[in-house]
């Protein structure tokens, strides 16, 4: 470990732990853990909802808090996956399995503080992986020239069509449809305005809060009201909190294997924390000595999918933070958050705003520890919480998107935006296409169309350009690979059978 | 109301949503500058894209016909219908109306939407929300929005 890297932490930790940060820090994480606990609102929905509130921030507070609300989630949707066989993420969709057989079993307790500490463990992990990571991916990414930008990116759709777990063909059509939103209003190089229908308020494009609140935010309440139902919590008592020994030395080689592949697969574009934990899943089903046990409470079952989603969740900031390139539609809001904040994301971030950019990695530490000193004692009060009913919870969610939408721009157009791509997330869910590569696509269209402009001018109108620059070459080999793996037969059932561990 | 045209709805369906959009777009782009691959005008972009997505469409369409695939389930119609109706509603009210008539609307008409709700507890949500809504957003985050707006005469 250098000095260089001890000198950022301390000025990391400086920023990052005073205060009125560590209650930003605080605030943020207990909100996220709320929104984990309550089926059917999600980090994006949230982050969405509460960005109107962080503008008046200063933006480290602004970031601490956002990231700590994703995190929180992430934690807080194990909890009811494991308590309601319910998950509140769709991370946590294969923890439900093991860890609400735990439950039943009588074994809550300890299936939730394994999912806290096997996520503690993770999570710090994955910091000091962004703290390592981050300065020489910043490095690198200060040599990108315009055709080095597009390759990432093309990279990233790449991505984010191969983690999406509905149909590839569908994937792609929703990159497509993203890409084309992402058109919407004044061309910057030339001024021409596109597809405004000569509307002024269409002018200025379609704001991402208005895209992400209406097809997360009303979409989801939709798609949650087909099963308008009684919920039924499945359980009696949490106790028996802490794992024995004979349970931590179960877990101890599960969760390593889970923090590995999540730190990996988090850096990856496309919401790399639910592959990892399915990915990690299937895993330990194979390699595990009790691995009979699997889906019948096995605590290996819950200790691996959770570190491996929490750390995905985490190392998910290094393309964020280094590149200014959204990996999952929650970094998307940060960027938008940041933006707002009159930061441009990108490798500059680290040498303009080092107090900002270790920030945020400093805070990440503590607030992966509030999670858990605050989660372990306050089960009794997010058990409440998951009996709140729905039809009482989704109309003040409602409230909170329309007031939130409202005062982006301060105009009723986004409001009603918002509502038609509700409906439109809606009917493509009812179609197996997944919303996140359209959001992903039309967060990153406008910088690929400049960056491909700019690229062409560059290279005097030979699209040649892309091969001949190795880092392009190479970030297009990859993305060509990746897709050449996922269309091969073989390979196509195994990735089917990845994302059917559903019960 | 599942008509029984392919083997595979979904792939026929969304085929055909992408068609239509990809096919809207390519025709809107006509207008704009096309432009060469040195120096790429408005157009060219959008209309490239246009053209990927009618691809995408007529394989899923073609595809449908060609092998079995998933149903599409029933959809939620009053749910999407009230829900949608509930925001455009709040849309239309906050600034004329004010906020606290808007959220009491929007609570009101989305809650239909489930058939759990029941009279009181949604009257209750609604006026609650309301107050909250208007401490938490016009007196605490000053986002624009008067609790009573100029319909009223304030």
């Amino acid at each position: 470990m250098d000095s260089g890297l001890l000198s950022n932490l301390a000025l990391g930790i400086s920023t990052a732990w005073t205060f009125s940060n560590l209650m930003y820090c605080l605030a943020g994480v207990i909100l996220g853990t709320l929104v984990g606990v309550l089926p059917g609102l999600g980090p994006v929905a949230t982050i969405a909802m509460l960005l109107p509130m962080t503008f008046n921030l200063p933006p480290e507070s602004a970031l601490i808090m956002l990231a700590g609300i994703y995190y929180g989630a992430q934690y807080g949707g194990s909890t009811t996956a494991i308590l309601v066989n319910l998950p509140g993420e769709t991370s946590s969709v294969v923890t439900a399995l093991d860890g609400h057989q735990m439950a039943r079993q009588g074994k809550a307790g300890k299936a939730l503080a394994t999912a806290a500490l096997a996520s503690f463990f993770a999570g710090t992990v994955a910091t000091f992986l962004i703290a390592l990571a981050a300065p020489p991916l910043a490095d690198l990414a200060l040599k990108f020239g315009a055709p080095e930008y597009f390759s990432l990116m093309v990279l990233g759709l790449v991505a984010s069509i191969v983690l999406a777990s509905g149909s590839l063909l569908h994937a792609f059509g929703m990159i497509l449809i993203g890409l084309l939103l992402s058109q919407v209003g004044t061309d910057v190089i030339s001024g021409t305005p596109r597809y405004t229908f000569d509307e002024p308020w269409l002018a200025d494009g379609i704001h991402f809060v208005v895209l992400a609140m209406g097809m997360y935010g009303v979409g989801e309440i939709i798609r949650n009201l087909e099963h308008d139902e009684k919920r039924e919590l499945m359980m009696k008592s949490v106790s028996g909190l802490l794992p024995d020994k004979e349970d931590l030395k179960r877990i101890i080689a599960p969760t390593l294997r889970g923090t590995a592949l999540g730190s990996a697969l988090g850096i990856l574009p496309g919401g790399g924390a639910m592959l990892a934990s399915f990915a990690s899943y299937s895993i330990e089903k194979k390699v595990s000595p009790n691995r009979a046990q699997f889906g019948k409470g096995a605590i290996e079952g819950v200790a691996a999918p959770e570190s491996a989603n929490n750390a995905g969740a985490q190392t998910s900031f290094i393309p964020m933070l280094t590149l200014g390139i959204p990996s999952n539609p929650v970094m998307a809001l940060m960027i938008g958050a940041l933006i707002i904040q009159g930061i441009q994301p990108g490798p500059t971030v680290m040498t303009e705003q080092p107090a900002l950019f270790w920030g945020i990695i400093a805070s990440m530490w503590a607030g992966n520890l509030f999670l858990v000193v605050l989660n372990l004692p306050m089960i009794g009060v997010w058990v409440r919480l998951i009996t709140v009913p729905y039809h009482l919870l989704f109309p003040v969610i409602l409230v909170f998107c329309a007031i939130g939408v409202m005062s982006v721009n301060n105009s009723e157009y986004d409001v009603w935006l918002m509502a038609l791509f509700g409906v439109l997330g809606y009917v493509f869910s009812k179609l197996g296409s997944e919303p996140a590569p359209l959001l992903l696509a039309f967060v990153l269209g406008e910088l690929m169309e400049e960056n491909l402009r700019r690229a062409m001018i560059i290279s005097r109108g030979d699209p040649m350009v892309f091969l001949e620059r190795p880092i392009s070459l190479t970030l297009l080999v990859t993305a060509a690979l990746a897709l050449a793996v996922v269309l091969s037969p073989a390979l196509r059932k195994k990735r089917e059978e990845a994302f059917q561990e559903e019960p | 109301m599942q008509l029984n045209i392919t083997q595979a709805p979904r792939d026929f369906w969304g085929g055909l949503i992408y068609l239509l959009v990809g096919a809207a777009a390519v025709f809107i782009a006509a207008d704009y500058e096309r432009g060469s691959l040195l120096r790429m005008g408005p157009g060219y972009v959008p209309a490239v894209l246009g053209y990927a997505l009618c691809g995408v469409g007529l394989i899923s369409v073609v595809r449908s016909f060609l092998r079995h695939g998933d149903r599409i389930m029933p959809f939620a119609v009053k749910a999407m219908v009230l829900v949608t109706v509930a925001v455009v509603a709040f849309g239309v009210l906050a600034r004329g109306a004010g906020l606290v008539p808007a959220v009491i609307v929007l609570v009101v008409v989305s809650a239909w939407g489930s058939q759990m709700s029941r009279p009181l507890p949604v009257a209750l949500l609604a006026l609650g929300s309301a107050v909250a809504s208007w401490l938490l957003f016009t007196k605490g985050l000053g986002v624009p929005l008067q609790a009573f707006g100029a319909w009223f005469g304030f």
